[in-house]
Protein backbone atom coordinates (compact mmCIF):
# COMPACT_ATOMS: atom_id res chain seq x y z
CA UNK A 1 0.00 0.00 0.00
CA UNK A 2 0.96 3.13 -1.04
CA UNK A 3 2.20 5.32 2.29
CA UNK A 4 -0.44 7.58 1.57
CA UNK A 5 -2.79 5.78 1.42
CA UNK A 6 -2.51 4.20 5.06
CA UNK A 7 -4.97 5.02 7.00
CA UNK A 8 -4.25 8.45 9.64
CA UNK A 9 -4.10 5.71 13.25
CA UNK A 10 -1.89 3.78 10.77
CA UNK A 11 0.50 6.31 10.32
CA UNK A 12 0.30 7.69 13.83
CA UNK A 13 0.88 3.86 15.41
CA UNK A 14 4.21 3.09 12.58
CA UNK A 15 5.35 6.40 14.07
CA UNK A 16 5.40 6.31 17.47
CA UNK A 17 6.60 2.58 17.54
CA UNK A 18 9.40 3.83 15.54
CA UNK A 19 8.60 1.20 12.46
CA UNK A 20 8.11 4.71 10.09
CA UNK A 21 10.50 8.08 10.03
CA UNK A 22 8.89 11.68 10.07
CA UNK A 23 11.92 12.10 7.39
CA UNK A 24 10.81 9.12 5.62
CA UNK A 25 7.33 10.89 5.15
CA UNK A 26 8.55 13.71 4.46
CA UNK A 27 10.59 12.16 1.59
CA UNK A 28 7.76 10.27 0.15
CA UNK A 29 5.96 13.82 -0.17
CA UNK A 30 8.82 15.38 -2.30
CA UNK A 31 9.96 12.21 -4.68
CA UNK A 32 6.49 12.04 -5.13
CA UNK A 33 5.86 16.07 -6.27
CA UNK A 34 9.43 15.51 -8.24
CA UNK A 35 7.72 12.12 -9.80
CA UNK A 36 4.32 13.89 -10.92
CA UNK A 37 4.24 17.69 -10.57
CA UNK A 38 6.30 18.52 -13.50
CA UNK A 39 2.82 17.56 -15.24
CA UNK A 40 0.43 18.26 -12.57
CA UNK A 41 1.62 21.78 -11.84
CA UNK A 42 0.18 21.92 -8.18
CA UNK A 43 2.85 23.58 -6.29
CA UNK A 44 4.07 27.27 -6.74
CA UNK A 45 6.41 27.40 -3.95
CA UNK A 46 8.31 24.20 -1.86
CA UNK A 47 9.49 24.39 1.40
CA UNK A 48 11.77 21.69 0.88
CA UNK A 49 14.73 22.20 3.53
CA UNK A 50 12.41 23.79 6.22
CA UNK A 51 10.60 20.68 6.21
CA UNK A 52 13.45 17.93 6.18
CA UNK A 53 14.95 20.14 9.33
CA UNK A 54 11.72 20.03 11.50
CA UNK A 55 11.55 16.09 9.71
CA UNK A 56 14.45 15.31 11.81
CA UNK A 57 13.71 17.38 14.78
CA UNK A 58 10.57 15.24 15.23
CA UNK A 59 11.60 12.08 14.61
CA UNK A 60 13.36 12.38 18.30
CA UNK A 61 9.95 12.74 19.52
CA UNK A 62 8.18 9.76 18.23
CA UNK A 63 6.88 7.83 20.93
CA UNK A 64 6.43 10.93 22.75
CA UNK A 65 4.18 13.61 21.19
CA UNK A 66 0.66 13.82 21.78
CA UNK A 67 0.63 16.19 18.64
CA UNK A 68 -2.72 15.44 16.29
CA UNK A 69 -1.23 16.09 13.21
CA UNK A 70 2.59 14.46 14.65
CA UNK A 71 4.86 14.19 11.63
CA UNK A 72 2.40 14.54 8.34
CA UNK A 73 3.10 16.34 5.56
CA UNK A 74 0.47 19.09 4.64
CA UNK A 75 -0.05 21.38 1.12
CA UNK A 76 -1.12 24.91 1.26
CA UNK A 77 -3.29 27.08 -0.33
CA UNK A 78 -1.18 29.89 -1.82
CA UNK A 79 -3.48 32.74 -0.43
CA UNK A 80 -2.75 31.49 3.44
CA UNK A 81 0.26 33.65 4.58
CA UNK A 82 2.99 31.82 5.71
CA UNK A 83 5.95 33.21 7.62
CA UNK A 84 9.00 33.83 5.31
CA UNK A 85 8.11 31.92 2.62
CA UNK A 86 6.71 33.19 -0.81
CA UNK A 87 2.83 33.57 -0.95
CA UNK A 88 1.49 35.40 -3.96
CA UNK A 89 -1.99 34.40 -4.17
CA UNK A 90 -1.07 33.32 -8.00
CA UNK A 91 -0.91 36.84 -8.24
CA UNK A 92 1.87 38.74 -10.54
CA UNK A 93 1.16 41.40 -8.11
CA UNK A 94 2.61 39.58 -4.96
CA UNK A 95 5.15 37.81 -6.88
CA UNK A 96 7.76 38.81 -4.54
CA UNK A 97 5.72 38.98 -1.36
CA UNK A 98 7.29 37.21 1.72
CA UNK A 99 4.65 37.28 5.02
CA UNK A 100 5.75 38.65 8.02
CA UNK A 101 3.38 36.30 9.91
CA UNK A 102 1.69 33.25 10.02
CA UNK A 103 -1.99 32.35 9.62
CA UNK A 104 -3.76 31.54 12.42
CA UNK A 105 -4.45 27.99 10.78
CA UNK A 106 -0.36 27.32 9.97
CA UNK A 107 -0.12 28.34 13.13
CA UNK A 108 -2.31 25.74 14.35
CA UNK A 109 -0.72 23.18 12.35
CA UNK A 110 2.52 23.69 13.39
CA UNK A 111 1.42 23.29 17.06
CA UNK A 112 -0.08 19.65 16.58
CA UNK A 113 3.20 19.49 14.57
CA UNK A 114 1.98 19.03 11.00
CA UNK A 115 4.74 19.56 8.21
CA UNK A 116 3.88 22.21 5.44
CA UNK A 117 5.86 20.91 2.76
CA UNK A 118 4.90 23.89 0.57
CA UNK A 119 2.39 26.40 -1.21
CA UNK A 120 -0.58 25.48 -3.94
CA UNK A 121 -1.37 26.95 -7.38
CA UNK A 122 -5.01 28.70 -7.68
CA UNK A 123 -6.71 30.72 -9.59
CA UNK A 124 -5.65 34.44 -8.73
CA UNK A 125 -6.63 36.05 -5.59
CA UNK A 126 -9.20 32.87 -5.48
CA UNK A 127 -11.27 34.34 -8.32
CA UNK A 128 -12.19 31.43 -11.07
CA UNK A 129 -13.08 27.55 -11.01
CA UNK A 130 -10.89 26.27 -13.18
CA UNK A 131 -7.39 27.44 -12.50
CA UNK A 132 -6.65 28.67 -15.42
CA UNK A 133 -6.61 32.65 -13.78
CA UNK A 134 -3.55 31.53 -12.04
CA UNK A 135 -0.79 34.39 -13.28
CA UNK A 136 1.69 31.79 -13.26
CA UNK A 137 0.60 28.40 -14.92
CA UNK A 138 -2.56 26.18 -15.01
CA UNK A 139 -2.58 22.93 -12.64
CA UNK A 140 -3.81 19.88 -14.54
CA UNK A 141 -6.42 17.20 -13.33
CA UNK A 142 -4.52 14.03 -12.89
CA UNK A 143 -7.26 12.02 -14.08
CA UNK A 144 -6.43 13.82 -17.20
CA UNK A 145 -3.89 16.29 -18.01
CA UNK A 146 -6.17 18.48 -20.78
CA UNK A 147 -8.88 19.23 -17.73
CA UNK A 148 -8.90 21.47 -15.40
CA UNK A 149 -8.50 20.82 -11.64
CA UNK A 150 -11.07 22.94 -10.88
CA UNK A 151 -10.92 26.07 -8.48
CA UNK A 152 -9.84 27.89 -6.96
CA UNK A 153 -7.98 25.46 -4.61
CA UNK A 154 -7.03 23.80 -7.68
CA UNK A 155 -3.58 22.94 -6.84
CA UNK A 156 -4.95 21.76 -2.91
CA UNK A 157 -6.92 19.06 -5.15
CA UNK A 158 -4.85 17.71 -7.33
CA UNK A 159 -1.57 17.79 -4.58
CA UNK A 160 -3.85 15.22 -2.66
CA UNK A 161 -5.42 13.41 -5.88
CA UNK A 162 -2.25 12.46 -7.05
CA UNK A 163 -0.64 11.18 -4.19
CA UNK A 164 1.68 14.64 -3.50
CA UNK A 165 0.81 15.11 -0.26
CA UNK A 166 -2.18 13.62 1.94
CA UNK A 167 -3.72 16.51 2.98
CA UNK A 168 -3.79 20.16 1.88
CA UNK A 169 -5.75 23.46 3.13
CA UNK A 170 -7.65 25.10 0.42
CA UNK A 171 -10.14 28.65 0.97
CA UNK A 172 -14.05 28.23 -0.32
CA UNK A 173 -16.10 31.52 -1.45
CA UNK A 174 -18.07 30.03 -3.54
CA UNK A 175 -17.63 26.27 -3.76
CA UNK A 176 -13.46 26.43 -4.16
CA UNK A 177 -12.80 23.59 -1.80
CA UNK A 178 -15.66 21.80 -2.71
CA UNK A 179 -15.52 22.06 -6.62
CA UNK A 180 -11.89 20.70 -7.18
CA UNK A 181 -12.12 17.96 -4.49
CA UNK A 182 -15.59 16.59 -6.90
CA UNK A 183 -13.62 17.05 -10.06
CA UNK A 184 -10.15 15.36 -8.69
CA UNK A 185 -11.81 12.25 -6.85
CA UNK A 186 -10.98 13.50 -2.81
CA UNK A 187 -12.88 14.84 0.11
CA UNK A 188 -13.11 18.73 0.25
CA UNK A 189 -14.81 20.34 3.59
CA UNK A 190 -16.21 24.05 3.43
CA UNK A 191 -16.88 24.60 7.27
CA UNK A 192 -19.61 26.80 8.55
CA UNK A 193 -18.78 30.20 8.18
CA UNK A 194 -16.49 30.89 11.64
CA UNK A 195 -15.52 27.75 12.50
CA UNK A 196 -11.63 28.53 11.18
CA UNK A 197 -10.17 31.89 11.79
CA UNK A 198 -9.47 33.85 8.28
CA UNK A 199 -6.74 35.55 10.15
CA UNK A 200 -3.81 35.31 7.65
CA UNK A 201 -6.09 34.35 4.55
CA UNK A 202 -5.39 36.86 1.58
CA UNK A 203 -9.11 38.40 1.79
CA UNK A 204 -11.49 37.74 -1.30
CA UNK A 205 -14.89 38.11 -0.14
CA UNK A 206 -14.91 38.30 3.82
CA UNK A 207 -18.19 37.42 4.88
CA UNK A 208 -18.38 34.21 2.35
CA UNK A 209 -14.74 33.05 2.68
CA UNK A 210 -13.79 30.37 4.83
CA UNK A 211 -10.58 27.82 5.13
CA UNK A 212 -11.10 24.06 5.23
CA UNK A 213 -9.12 20.72 4.74
CA UNK A 214 -8.56 18.70 1.65
CA UNK A 215 -7.74 15.43 1.70
CA UNK A 216 -7.56 11.49 0.81
CA UNK A 217 -10.09 10.40 3.36
CA UNK A 218 -13.09 11.20 5.94
CA UNK A 219 -10.81 10.63 8.74
CA UNK A 220 -8.54 12.59 7.26
CA UNK A 221 -10.66 15.73 6.68
CA UNK A 222 -11.97 15.48 10.23
CA UNK A 223 -8.55 15.34 12.06
CA UNK A 224 -7.27 18.12 9.74
CA UNK A 225 -10.43 20.54 10.73
CA UNK A 226 -10.31 19.66 14.17
CA UNK A 227 -6.67 20.89 14.05
CA UNK A 228 -7.32 24.69 12.91
CA UNK A 229 -10.89 24.97 14.07
CA UNK A 230 -11.89 27.63 16.67
CA UNK A 231 -12.28 31.09 17.99
CA UNK A 232 -9.05 33.34 17.41
CA UNK A 233 -8.62 36.65 18.80
CA UNK A 234 -7.24 37.90 15.25
CA UNK A 235 -10.20 36.96 13.73
CA UNK A 236 -13.42 38.95 15.46
CA UNK A 237 -15.77 37.22 13.28
CA UNK A 238 -14.25 33.49 14.21
CA UNK A 239 -16.92 32.14 16.08
CA UNK A 240 -16.74 31.82 20.31
CA UNK A 241 -18.48 27.97 19.60
CA UNK A 242 -17.75 24.87 21.19
CA UNK A 243 -15.75 22.65 18.75
CA UNK A 244 -16.56 19.00 19.35
CA UNK A 245 -14.45 15.96 18.56
CA UNK A 246 -15.26 15.23 14.79
CA UNK A 247 -13.77 11.99 15.07
CA UNK A 248 -16.44 11.03 17.66
CA UNK A 249 -18.80 10.87 14.87
CA UNK A 250 -17.37 8.44 12.21
CA UNK A 251 -19.46 5.47 13.73
CA UNK A 252 -20.66 4.49 10.28
CA UNK A 253 -24.23 4.38 11.62
CA UNK A 254 -26.99 6.42 10.04
CA UNK A 255 -29.82 4.76 11.26
CA UNK A 256 -32.94 7.20 11.24
CA UNK A 257 -30.59 10.09 9.84
CA UNK A 258 -32.96 12.27 7.77
CA UNK A 259 -31.65 13.23 4.30
CA UNK A 260 -33.12 15.99 2.15
CA UNK A 261 -32.42 16.09 -1.82
CA UNK A 262 -33.31 19.42 -3.04
CA UNK A 263 -35.50 18.97 -6.76
CA UNK A 264 -33.06 21.91 -8.10
CA UNK A 265 -29.96 20.17 -7.35
CA UNK A 266 -30.88 17.47 -9.66
CA UNK A 267 -32.86 19.20 -12.23
CA UNK A 268 -31.81 20.54 -15.95
CA UNK A 269 -28.23 21.57 -16.47
CA UNK A 270 -27.08 18.22 -14.04
CA UNK A 271 -25.38 15.75 -16.35
CA UNK A 272 -26.50 12.38 -16.99
CA UNK A 273 -23.11 10.51 -15.32
CA UNK A 274 -23.36 13.06 -12.40
CA UNK A 275 -27.56 12.10 -11.49
CA UNK A 276 -26.52 8.52 -11.54
CA UNK A 277 -23.64 8.62 -9.38
CA UNK A 278 -25.50 10.98 -6.57
CA UNK A 279 -29.03 8.94 -6.57
CA UNK A 280 -26.85 5.46 -6.46
CA UNK A 281 -25.02 7.13 -3.56
CA UNK A 282 -27.87 8.58 -1.62
CA UNK A 283 -29.66 5.17 -2.46
CA UNK A 284 -26.79 3.51 -0.43
CA UNK A 285 -27.81 5.88 2.43
CA UNK A 286 -31.01 4.88 2.33
CA UNK A 287 -30.10 1.26 2.63
CA UNK A 288 -28.25 1.91 5.80
CA UNK A 289 -30.91 2.95 7.47
CA UNK A 290 -31.29 6.64 6.65
CA UNK A 291 -34.81 8.34 5.68
CA UNK A 292 -34.76 10.17 2.34
CA UNK A 293 -37.50 13.05 1.03
CA UNK A 294 -37.10 15.28 -2.02
CA UNK A 295 -37.16 19.38 -1.01
CA UNK A 296 -37.29 22.18 -2.59
CA UNK A 297 -34.85 25.18 -1.74
CA UNK A 298 -36.59 27.83 -4.12
CA UNK A 299 -34.53 30.82 -4.32
CA UNK A 300 -31.47 28.42 -5.45
CA UNK A 301 -31.62 29.67 -9.24
CA UNK A 302 -31.27 33.29 -8.35
CA UNK A 303 -27.40 32.32 -6.02
CA UNK A 304 -25.04 32.49 -8.81
CA UNK A 305 -26.24 36.66 -9.97
CA UNK A 306 -26.42 37.09 -5.80
CA UNK A 307 -23.44 35.63 -5.23
CA UNK A 308 -21.11 37.45 -8.22
CA UNK A 309 -23.02 40.73 -6.70
CA UNK A 310 -21.89 40.35 -2.97
CA UNK A 311 -18.59 38.44 -3.97
CA UNK A 312 -17.22 41.31 -6.50
CA UNK A 313 -17.86 44.22 -4.32
CA UNK A 314 -16.56 42.74 -1.42
CA UNK A 315 -13.52 42.00 -3.66
CA UNK A 316 -13.47 45.62 -4.95
CA UNK A 317 -13.14 47.09 -1.31
CA UNK A 318 -10.52 43.89 -0.24
CA UNK A 319 -8.36 44.29 -3.23
CA UNK A 320 -7.59 47.89 -2.97
CA UNK A 321 -4.47 47.12 -0.19
CA UNK A 322 -3.03 46.62 -3.68
CA UNK A 323 -1.79 49.29 -4.41
CA UNK A 324 2.24 49.06 -4.64
CA UNK A 325 2.92 51.12 -1.26
CA UNK A 326 4.05 48.48 1.44
CA UNK A 327 4.10 45.68 -0.89
CA UNK A 328 4.32 43.71 -3.58
CA UNK A 329 5.43 44.63 -7.45
CA UNK A 330 5.03 48.56 -7.91
CA UNK A 331 5.04 49.98 -11.40
CA UNK A 332 6.55 53.04 -10.88
CA UNK A 333 4.87 56.43 -12.27
CA UNK A 334 5.57 60.10 -11.90
CA UNK A 335 2.35 60.52 -9.62
CA UNK A 336 1.20 59.01 -7.26
CA UNK A 337 -2.50 58.09 -8.46
CA UNK A 338 -0.81 56.99 -11.82
CA UNK A 339 1.31 54.77 -9.88
CA UNK A 340 -1.65 52.77 -8.30
CA UNK A 341 -3.56 52.47 -11.54
CA UNK A 342 -0.35 51.39 -13.36
CA UNK A 343 0.28 48.46 -10.46
CA UNK A 344 -2.42 47.13 -10.39
CA UNK A 345 -3.28 47.02 -14.06
CA UNK A 346 -0.33 45.25 -15.00
CA UNK A 347 -0.12 43.68 -11.80
CA UNK A 348 -4.03 42.07 -11.83
CA UNK A 349 -4.80 39.36 -14.25
CA UNK A 350 -8.42 40.06 -16.24
CA UNK A 351 -10.90 38.02 -14.37
CA UNK A 352 -9.45 39.87 -11.29
CA UNK A 353 -10.10 43.26 -13.15
CA UNK A 354 -13.34 41.80 -14.26
CA UNK A 355 -14.66 41.42 -10.87
CA UNK A 356 -13.08 44.35 -9.51
CA UNK A 357 -15.05 46.36 -11.94
CA UNK A 358 -18.10 44.97 -11.44
CA UNK A 359 -18.17 45.10 -7.79
CA UNK A 360 -17.06 49.04 -7.37
CA UNK A 361 -19.99 49.34 -10.07
CA UNK A 362 -22.31 47.39 -7.93
CA UNK A 363 -21.14 49.66 -5.11
CA UNK A 364 -20.84 52.56 -7.35
CA UNK A 365 -23.57 56.38 -6.41
CA UNK A 366 -26.80 55.40 -8.13
CA UNK A 367 -26.39 51.23 -8.68
CA UNK A 368 -25.28 50.81 -4.99
CA UNK A 369 -29.83 49.82 -3.65
CA UNK A 370 -30.34 48.48 -7.12
CA UNK A 371 -27.77 46.01 -7.05
CA UNK A 372 -25.92 45.44 -3.90
CA UNK A 373 -28.46 45.89 -1.79
CA UNK A 374 -31.25 44.02 -3.58
CA UNK A 375 -28.40 41.24 -3.72
CA UNK A 376 -28.29 41.11 0.32
CA UNK A 377 -31.55 40.79 0.49
CA UNK A 378 -32.13 38.13 -1.46
CA UNK A 379 -29.12 36.49 -0.15
CA UNK A 380 -31.48 36.10 3.16
CA UNK A 381 -34.35 34.88 1.14
CA UNK A 382 -31.75 32.33 -0.05
CA UNK A 383 -30.59 31.67 3.65
CA UNK A 384 -33.73 30.90 5.07
CA UNK A 385 -34.62 27.90 2.30
CA UNK A 386 -31.92 26.11 4.29
CA UNK A 387 -33.29 27.23 7.66
CA UNK A 388 -36.46 25.96 6.46
CA UNK A 389 -35.18 22.90 5.32
CA UNK A 390 -32.98 22.42 8.57
CA UNK A 391 -36.36 22.19 10.64
CA UNK A 392 -37.33 18.75 9.69
CA UNK A 393 -33.82 17.68 8.14
CA UNK A 394 -30.36 16.60 9.18
CA UNK A 395 -28.63 16.71 5.92
CA UNK A 396 -28.94 18.24 2.41
CA UNK A 397 -27.49 16.17 -0.02
CA UNK A 398 -26.96 16.59 -3.73
CA UNK A 399 -24.38 16.72 -6.34
CA UNK A 400 -21.38 19.56 -5.83
CA UNK A 401 -20.86 20.32 -9.54
CA UNK A 402 -23.60 19.83 -12.34
CA UNK A 403 -20.62 17.99 -14.44
CA UNK A 404 -17.62 16.60 -14.25
CA UNK A 405 -14.33 18.16 -15.09
CA UNK A 406 -14.25 20.23 -18.38
CA UNK A 407 -11.15 20.57 -20.82
CA UNK A 408 -8.70 23.58 -20.08
CA UNK A 409 -9.58 26.46 -22.50
CA UNK A 410 -13.43 25.18 -22.52
CA UNK A 411 -15.21 28.21 -20.70
CA UNK A 412 -12.73 30.66 -20.14
CA UNK A 413 -13.77 33.22 -22.92
CA UNK A 414 -17.24 32.67 -21.49
CA UNK A 415 -17.19 34.21 -17.98
CA UNK A 416 -21.28 33.51 -17.47
CA UNK A 417 -20.74 29.90 -18.49
CA UNK A 418 -17.96 29.51 -15.98
CA UNK A 419 -19.96 31.24 -13.14
CA UNK A 420 -22.90 28.82 -13.64
CA UNK A 421 -20.47 25.75 -12.85
CA UNK A 422 -20.79 27.00 -9.36
CA UNK A 423 -24.90 26.71 -8.79
CA UNK A 424 -24.76 23.92 -6.85
CA UNK A 425 -22.22 25.14 -3.86
CA UNK A 426 -22.43 28.96 -3.94
CA UNK A 427 -25.84 29.01 -1.92
CA UNK A 428 -23.70 27.19 0.88
CA UNK A 429 -21.71 29.91 1.56
CA UNK A 430 -24.38 32.84 1.15
CA UNK A 431 -26.50 30.59 4.05
CA UNK A 432 -22.75 30.21 5.91
CA UNK A 433 -23.70 26.61 6.31
CA UNK A 434 -21.28 23.75 6.05
CA UNK A 435 -20.64 21.26 3.43
CA UNK A 436 -18.01 18.56 2.50
CA UNK A 437 -17.53 17.19 -1.14
CA UNK A 438 -16.92 13.30 -1.00
CA UNK A 439 -15.89 10.94 -4.16
CA UNK A 440 -18.90 8.93 -5.62
CA UNK A 441 -18.29 7.07 -8.29
CA UNK A 442 -16.82 8.00 -11.83
CA UNK A 443 -18.67 9.50 -14.65
CA UNK A 444 -17.08 8.09 -18.14
CA UNK A 445 -13.38 7.86 -16.22
CA UNK A 446 -13.69 11.38 -14.44
CA UNK A 447 -14.85 11.52 -10.68
CA UNK A 448 -17.92 12.73 -9.52
CA UNK A 449 -18.31 14.75 -5.98
CA UNK A 450 -21.54 14.21 -3.38
CA UNK A 451 -22.39 17.02 -1.84
CA UNK A 452 -23.51 16.69 1.93
CA UNK A 453 -24.72 19.94 3.60
CA UNK A 454 -25.37 20.63 7.21
CA UNK A 455 -26.87 23.02 9.66
CA UNK A 456 -24.61 25.50 11.47
CA UNK A 457 -21.74 24.41 13.55
CA UNK A 458 -23.15 20.63 12.85
CA UNK A 459 -19.58 19.37 10.67
CA UNK A 460 -19.82 16.42 12.80
CA UNK A 461 -22.97 15.46 11.55
CA UNK A 462 -21.50 16.09 7.90
CA UNK A 463 -18.59 13.99 8.50
CA UNK A 464 -20.95 11.18 9.98
CA UNK A 465 -22.89 11.07 6.84
CA UNK A 466 -20.00 11.49 4.71
CA UNK A 467 -17.63 8.49 6.77
CA UNK A 468 -20.74 6.40 6.18
CA UNK A 469 -21.05 6.47 2.74
CA UNK A 470 -17.27 6.27 2.15
CA UNK A 471 -17.21 2.90 3.88
CA UNK A 472 -20.07 1.44 2.80
CA UNK A 473 -19.36 2.40 -0.68
CA UNK A 474 -15.50 1.27 -0.49
CA UNK A 475 -14.68 2.89 -4.06
CA UNK A 476 -11.06 3.77 -3.11
CA UNK A 477 -10.79 5.63 -6.27
CA UNK A 478 -7.17 6.84 -7.80
CA UNK A 479 -6.14 8.20 -10.96
CA UNK A 480 -3.48 5.88 -13.02
CA UNK A 481 -1.54 8.90 -13.56
CA UNK A 482 -0.56 7.91 -16.59
CA UNK A 483 1.51 10.35 -19.26
CA UNK A 484 2.41 11.90 -15.89
CA UNK A 485 5.74 12.57 -15.32
CA UNK A 486 8.46 15.01 -13.57
CA UNK B 1 -28.94 42.72 -22.28
CA UNK B 2 -28.02 45.43 -20.28
CA UNK B 3 -26.18 48.45 -21.92
CA UNK B 4 -23.27 49.71 -20.18
CA UNK B 5 -21.37 52.87 -21.67
CA UNK B 6 -18.10 53.19 -22.52
CA UNK B 7 -17.86 56.45 -20.18
CA UNK B 8 -19.22 54.65 -17.47
CA UNK B 9 -16.79 52.15 -17.67
CA UNK B 10 -14.03 54.71 -17.57
CA UNK B 11 -15.35 56.05 -15.19
CA UNK B 12 -15.71 52.98 -12.98
CA UNK B 13 -12.27 52.19 -13.60
CA UNK B 14 -10.88 55.64 -12.26
CA UNK B 15 -12.80 54.82 -8.84
CA UNK B 16 -11.03 51.48 -8.78
CA UNK B 17 -8.08 52.74 -9.58
CA UNK B 18 -7.20 50.91 -12.78
CA UNK B 19 -6.37 52.05 -16.79
CA UNK B 20 -7.54 49.97 -19.94
CA UNK B 21 -7.03 50.77 -23.26
CA UNK B 22 -9.47 51.53 -25.68
CA UNK B 23 -10.31 47.81 -26.95
CA UNK B 24 -10.37 46.94 -23.12
CA UNK B 25 -12.78 49.59 -22.61
CA UNK B 26 -15.22 47.81 -24.95
CA UNK B 27 -14.33 44.14 -23.80
CA UNK B 28 -15.59 45.50 -20.73
CA UNK B 29 -18.17 47.34 -21.39
CA UNK B 30 -20.04 43.93 -23.32
CA UNK B 31 -18.87 41.96 -20.12
CA UNK B 32 -20.25 43.78 -17.85
CA UNK B 33 -23.38 44.54 -19.59
CA UNK B 34 -23.55 40.83 -19.64
CA UNK B 35 -23.32 39.62 -16.14
CA UNK B 36 -25.53 43.36 -15.06
CA UNK B 37 -27.91 41.72 -17.36
CA UNK B 38 -27.56 38.40 -15.61
CA UNK B 39 -28.01 39.79 -12.05
CA UNK B 40 -30.96 42.17 -13.19
CA UNK B 41 -32.92 38.11 -13.06
CA UNK B 42 -32.97 39.42 -8.94
CA UNK B 43 -35.68 42.22 -9.93
CA UNK B 44 -37.92 39.43 -10.88
CA UNK B 45 -38.16 38.72 -6.86
CA UNK B 46 -40.49 40.93 -4.23
CA UNK B 47 -37.66 41.70 -1.98
CA UNK B 48 -40.34 44.20 -0.15
CA UNK B 49 -39.95 44.38 3.29
CA UNK B 50 -37.08 41.63 3.99
CA UNK B 51 -33.91 42.61 5.73
CA UNK B 52 -30.41 42.44 3.91
CA UNK B 53 -27.90 39.54 5.12
CA UNK B 54 -24.46 41.46 5.34
CA UNK B 55 -23.27 38.87 7.77
CA UNK B 56 -24.57 35.36 8.50
CA UNK B 57 -23.59 35.28 12.02
CA UNK B 58 -24.80 37.26 14.62
CA UNK B 59 -21.37 39.73 15.05
CA UNK B 60 -20.69 41.42 18.12
CA UNK B 61 -18.10 43.65 19.09
CA UNK B 62 -15.27 41.82 20.26
CA UNK B 63 -13.47 43.94 23.28
CA UNK B 64 -10.10 43.47 24.70
CA UNK B 65 -7.84 45.11 27.29
CA UNK B 66 -5.45 47.79 26.03
CA UNK B 67 -2.50 46.41 26.78
CA UNK B 68 1.10 47.24 25.28
CA UNK B 69 2.56 44.29 23.78
CA UNK B 70 5.56 43.85 20.76
CA UNK B 71 5.02 44.89 17.67
CA UNK B 72 7.25 44.24 14.27
CA UNK B 73 10.30 46.81 14.51
CA UNK B 74 10.70 49.01 11.66
CA UNK B 75 12.95 47.24 9.66
CA UNK B 76 10.81 44.25 9.54
CA UNK B 77 8.10 46.04 8.75
CA UNK B 78 9.77 47.62 5.38
CA UNK B 79 10.94 44.17 3.96
CA UNK B 80 8.24 43.94 1.66
CA UNK B 81 8.07 47.83 1.08
CA UNK B 82 9.43 48.54 -3.10
CA UNK B 83 11.04 51.58 -2.07
CA UNK B 84 12.01 53.23 1.05
CA UNK B 85 13.86 55.88 2.57
CA UNK B 86 15.34 56.96 5.94
CA UNK B 87 13.11 54.17 7.65
CA UNK B 88 10.04 55.25 5.63
CA UNK B 89 7.98 54.34 2.52
CA UNK B 90 9.06 56.00 -0.21
CA UNK B 91 6.11 57.21 -2.52
CA UNK B 92 5.77 59.11 -6.18
CA UNK B 93 4.79 63.11 -5.28
CA UNK B 94 1.55 63.21 -4.36
CA UNK B 95 0.85 67.32 -5.23
CA UNK B 96 1.28 68.48 -8.56
CA UNK B 97 4.70 71.36 -9.03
Amino acid sequence: MALFDESYKALQDRLHKKDLSVTELVNEAYENIKKTDGSVHAFLTLNEEAARQQAQALDAERGHSQATLFGLPIGIKDNIVTKGLKTTAASQLLANFEPLHHATVVERIQAQQGIVIGKLNMDEFAMGSSNENSSFYTTRNPWDLERVPGGSSGGSAAAVAAGMVPFSLGSDTGGSIRQPAAFCGVVGMKPTYGRVSRFGLIAFASSLDQIGPLTTTVENNAHLLQAISGVDAYDSTSADVAVPDFTKALTGEVKGLRIAVPKEYLGEGVSAGVKAAVKKAIAQLEALGASVEEVSLPHSKYAVATYYLLASSEASANLARFDGVRYGVRKEADNLIDMYKKTRSEGFGDEVKRRIMLGTFALSSGYYDAYYKKAQKVRTLIKRDFEKVFENFDVVIGPTTPTTAFKIGEKIDDPLTMYANDILTIPVNLAGVPAISVPCGLAEGLPVGLQIIGKPFDEATVYRTAHAYEQAANLKLAPSLEGVNA
Amino acid sequence: MTEITKEQIKHVAHLARLTFTEEEVEAFAKDLGDIIGFAEQLNELDTEGIEETTHVLDITNVLRDDVVRDSLDREEALKNAPAQQNGQVKVPKVIGD
